[in-house]
């Protein structure tokens, strides 16, 4: 609550509708205690008296009724009506929108039709035709505001509850025996509940207004009854003469519905989840860099990371995603980086071209050496002449990294024209020949399509095409196979290994599985929460390991031919980046930890051309994993 | 007795379909008749739209088969009572975290299949829910806690402590490990193999990892384009393919010594399955294809013990 409130008041103008919103209600709520005279009681002879006249503070209206009075309790009345429509509007269109979103198929088609049929006319229109047949009165006008506005709550609720009733949790309490009913008020409308209460807060205001105008036109509140409608139609024959009598209900409405339409902004972002976590703020294009030591001397490798390290600062903690890895690749040779989710390699990768989102992500350390230029101090023209240049990415999800409304071929195009000046015509043969070189088939007729048009293999083949046009020396990878079949995944790898050999290209192979980086890395690096903890030629790796964690984890893994069996898993969850244990992290699931293994800094010790941050390797390779 | 009897099974969904006209039928599953034996864990393997996820919703009655029947424990499927029918088979979901309603408590969720399906009294659920949690490795301080404060791993054993509240003696698997860490995964399948004896379970284990189903099950079904292509034991179905849609899975399976080579096949892209081939819907991708595999579509026969295949050219050895 207070994290909210402090959420809300960051945002100056809500705060300030907050405040003047506070104000306005508590004046309604204390209006029958205030020492007010009697709004309806006319005294003609007092007629249009001037604000801060003697017992009148802001005058008398026509018949000479104090204004300050009918404005107190006119305000209080239009208040209530307003609420009031709100929420009759919000429970029935809601309700209408969850029937018709959770049963969807036919029952939805008709009710959402009618619901169209609804809003298609002009609202005001709506009003007054609801009101002609009902008879003018407040009541009547009430009703009217409300059922104009059913269709916007039918209509936003609907949405969200078709996106609801797909997912995985309705289907299992549906199994779990409840019935469609029970499921909607305990599964559906909690979650709902929260846009049902921003719908209302901005809409609010909207049917303040349209009660007002209602009034106004004489088919709302009936004299003498005041609300802020009714006193300003009944102003509007002196507007001239007596302007202050339009004046001060018009202020009063203008604030009511200005605060609750500041407010109600600001309440809607301050519930979005996405606002908390800082993913609404835009990263900026190279992540900040924040290196307090002097970095290393770049060594002469074509990519050499040396002792990166990168946080990620969110409130008052720290994630120390990279924590410090150092790692090489050259010309030809295939790297690949191991490790489960949260172990860092991801970070790591996207380190490397300053692609990680700052806030919150800062390199705070280390250096990353590309031809001998060190990458993390450059500047962002810098960066953005290398970046799928000389380095590119391959991502996860091809469907996420291509974009949907542009066809392929004009993507290759564009990943070319953003590095050289290449005609349109030049640039197109090149598309096509990307492509026929990771084995599109029919190159020249898919280089029109659109990725939705692709299957999964192919969308990733794009990818790989794009990583290659121009050229680079460095092509980064990460877990490029994981969202694909395996009959696919094995294409791609094959295809990345043969590309690899026919341009002599180093490649950083990001991944999870060993069998992968068995099929095509030379060396291997295993990360653990953040750091390498063994690195090597990956033959040696795979028949020797050397860090209990990277034993453990290949038993984890069941391999095919093995037969039915038990796996060997890992005890515990690896530790949070923010709260790293003393000594090595992996000491609290390993068997072989003693009390020297929770205690100060564990070196990666290199071993020949090897390297493993364990302090008893021996004993681990000596030992079977049994449990 | 068989825990699961399916004969037939079909489902068609219609695409396209509007108001006032009828849309065209896809078939996502054409036709399976398979058992489930009593005790068995039956693994299933195919790859991304071959039906194996519209097969399991189908089962467990979260959609209406189009056509053929299921028999759970001698008895067709009946919906009718679903108090009954969710105590016979449950189903555990492939993202622990989105099957977890994120505004309940874990107690909350875990306690309305007790309460739907057993109608226990409150003192009776809280001792159930000790039990439940005991047998999956979890805290009991966890039940007043909300599903977004659990990595996944946890959340998983929330889900499968679900199905077991539910106490039904099947329970569908459908991809329960593949959201997770390769060491986290292993703790799951672990546990799913103690559960398993200790409650005398039946599992339908549905995964496109071969290495998993392998290790797990005691029979395999694989599947291609929404019907069963192979069935057999599982230690022999990859070791001894019959299919070679089979023999193309295991050989695609990264393994730790054997050289990267991508394996044989004519192409690589799914029928087209608003325009379904008339024969064997793998003959375009299949080196060993005949005239006979463009026209006819094969049926399930046994080639082995225990094993059969649904292909005209199967692979000898």
């Amino acid at each position: 609550m207070i994290q909210f409130l402090k959420l809300l008041f960051r945002n100056r103008l809500a705060g300030l509708g907050a405040v003047v919103l506070t104000f306005i209600l508590l004046l309604a709520l204390l209006t029958p205690i205030l020492p007010l005279p009697d709004p309806d009681i006319t005294a003609t002879g007092d007629r249009f008296m001037p604000p801060f006249s003697d017992g009148h503070l802001l005058g008398t209206d026509h018949l000479g009724r104090d204004l300050l009075s009918r404005l107190m309790w006119g305000t209080r009345l239009s208040l209530a009506v307003g609420a009031a429509a709100a929420l009759i509007a919000a429970f029935i269109g809601s309700t209408i929108g969850i029937v018709a979103g959770f049963l969807s198929g036919r029952t939805d088609n008709v009710i959402m039709r009618l619901v169209d049929m609804l809003m298609a006319f002009p609202y005001i229109l709506l009003a007054l035709a609801i009101v002609a047949a009902l008879g003018p009165g407040l009541i009547n006008a009430l009703i009217a505001v409300a059922a104009v506005n059913i269709p916007f709550f039918a209509r936003n609720i609907r949405g969200v509850t078709v996106g609801l009733a797909n997912k995985e949790f309705v289907d299992a309490a549906r199994l779990s025996g409840m019935s469609n009913i029970q499921i909607i008020l305990s599964e559906i409308l909690p979650n709902v509940l929260p846009v049902i209460v921003i719908a209302m807060s901005t809409t609010v205001g909207w049917m303040i207004l349209e009660t007002a105008g209602l009034s106004f036109l004489g088919l709302g509140s009936q004299p003498p009854q005041a609300d802020l409608g009714s006193m300003l139609g009944e102003a509007r024959a002196a507007l001239i003469t007596s302007p202050h009598t339009s004046i001060v209900p018009g202020i009063m409405i203008f604030l009511i519905v200005m605060s609750i339409n500041l407010l109600g902004d600001g309440v809607r972002d301050a519930i979005d989840p996405r606002l908390k976590s800082g993913a609404l703020s835009r990263p900026l294009p190279a992540t900040i860099v924040e290196r307090k030591e002097t970095p290393p001397v770049a060594s002469d490798d074509l990519l050499a990371l040396q002792d990166l390290r990168t946080e990620f600062h969110v409130g008052d903690r720290t994630y120390k995603a990279v924590g410090g890895v150092s790692l090489k690749v050259n010309k030809g040779e295939c790297l690949g980086i191991i490790g489960e989710s949260g172990s860092g390699k991801s970070v790591t990768a996207l380190s490397v071209m300053g692609l990680v989102a700052s806030p919150p992500g800062k390199i705070v350390g280390g250096a990353v050496s590309f031809q001998g230029n060190d990458l993390v101090g450059a500047s962002y023209d810098e960066l953005r002449a290398l970046r799928g240049d000389r380095v590119a990415y391959i991502f996860q999800d091809p469907l996420s990294t291509l974009h949907p409304l542009y066809k392929v071929g004009d993507q290759l195009i564009e990943a070319m024209q953003a590095h050289r000046r290449m005609p349109q015509k030049e640039a197109r043969a090149r598309a096509i020949e990307l492509l026929d070189s990771v084995r599109i088939p029919n190159a020249a007729r898919r280089v029109d399509n659109y990725p939705h048009e692709m299957s999964g293999g192919m969308r990733q083949r794009v990818s790989i095409a794009m990583a290659l046009a121009n050229e680079p020396d460095v092509i980064i990878a990460d877990e490029p196979t994981t969202a694909l079949d395996v009959t696919v995944q094995a294409q791609i790898l094959s295809l990345l290994d043969d590309l690899r050999r026919e341009r002599d290209l180093a490649i950083v192979f990001i991944t999870h599985d060993f069998g992968v980086v068995a099929q095509l890395c030379d060396r291997v690096a295993v990360m653990y929460a953040g750091r390498i903890v063994e690195e090597g030629p990956t033959a040696a790796i795979l028949d020797d390991p050397q860090h209990p964690y990277t034993k453990r984890l290949m038993a984890c893994v069941p391999e095919l031919g093995g037969g039915k069996r038990e796996l060997h898993a890992i005890a515990g969850l690896p530790p949070a980046v923010d709260r790293l244990p003393q000594g090595c992290a992996f000491a609290p699931r390993c068997e072989f930890a003693q009390d020297v293994c929770r205690q100060g800094e564990i070196k990666l010790e290199p071993n020949g051309d090897r390297a493993v941050r364990c302090l008893f390797p021996d004993k681990v390779s000596q030992t079977e994993v049994t449990s | 007795m068989n825990a699961l009897e399916v004969k037939n099974l079909t489902k068609t969904f219609e695409v396209g379909k509007t108001l006032f006209t009828k849309g065209q039928g896809v078939k996502a599953v054409r036709g399976m008749s398979f058992d489930v034996r009593d005790g068995e864990t039956l693994g299933i393997v195919g790859e991304s739209g071959c039906g194996k996820s519209t097969l399991a919703r189908m089962l467990v009655g979260l959609l209406p088969p189009s056509e053929g029947d299921i028999q759970i424990e001698g008895k067709v499927q009946d919906k009718a009572n679903p108090r009954e029918f969710g105590q016979m088979i449950q189903y555990v979901f492939q993202d622990p975290i989105s099957s977890l309603n994120p505004r309940k408590t874990i107690r909350q969720i875990i306690e309305t299949p007790l309460k739907r399906l057993h109608g226990m009294g409150k003192a009776e659920r809280s001792k159930r829910i000790s039990e439940i949690f005991a047998s999956v490795n979890l805290r009991e301080e966890f039940l007043d806690r909300y599903p977004h404060e659990f990595s996944g791993g946890q959340a998983q054993r929330i889900g499968i402590a679900r199905a077991l509240a539910a106490a039904a003696r099947i329970l569908i698997l459908d991809e329960p490990v593949s959201a997770l860490d390769v060491s986290v995964q292993a703790q799951v399948l672990n546990l799913l193999a103690e559960l398993k004896k200790e409650f005398g379970l039946t599992y339908l284990f549905i995964s496109h990892d071969l290495a998993v189903v392998e290790a797990v099950s005691d029979r395999v079904m694989v599947l291609y384009f929404g019907a069963i292509v192979e069935v057999g034991p599982a230690d022999a179905i990859f070791k001894h393919a019959k299919h070679p849609y089979t023999k193309l899975l295991a050989d695609s399976a990264p393994v730790v010594g054997r050289a990267l080579e991508a394996p044989k096949q004519k192409a690589d892209e799914l029928p087209d399955p608003l325009n379904p081939p008339k024969g064997c819907p793998f003959a375009k991708r299949c080196i060993y294809a005949t005239d006979i595999c463009e026209t006819t579509d094969p049926a399930l026969i046994e080639m082995g013990e225990d094993h059969f295949a649904a292909c005209h050219n199967p692979i000898k050895g």
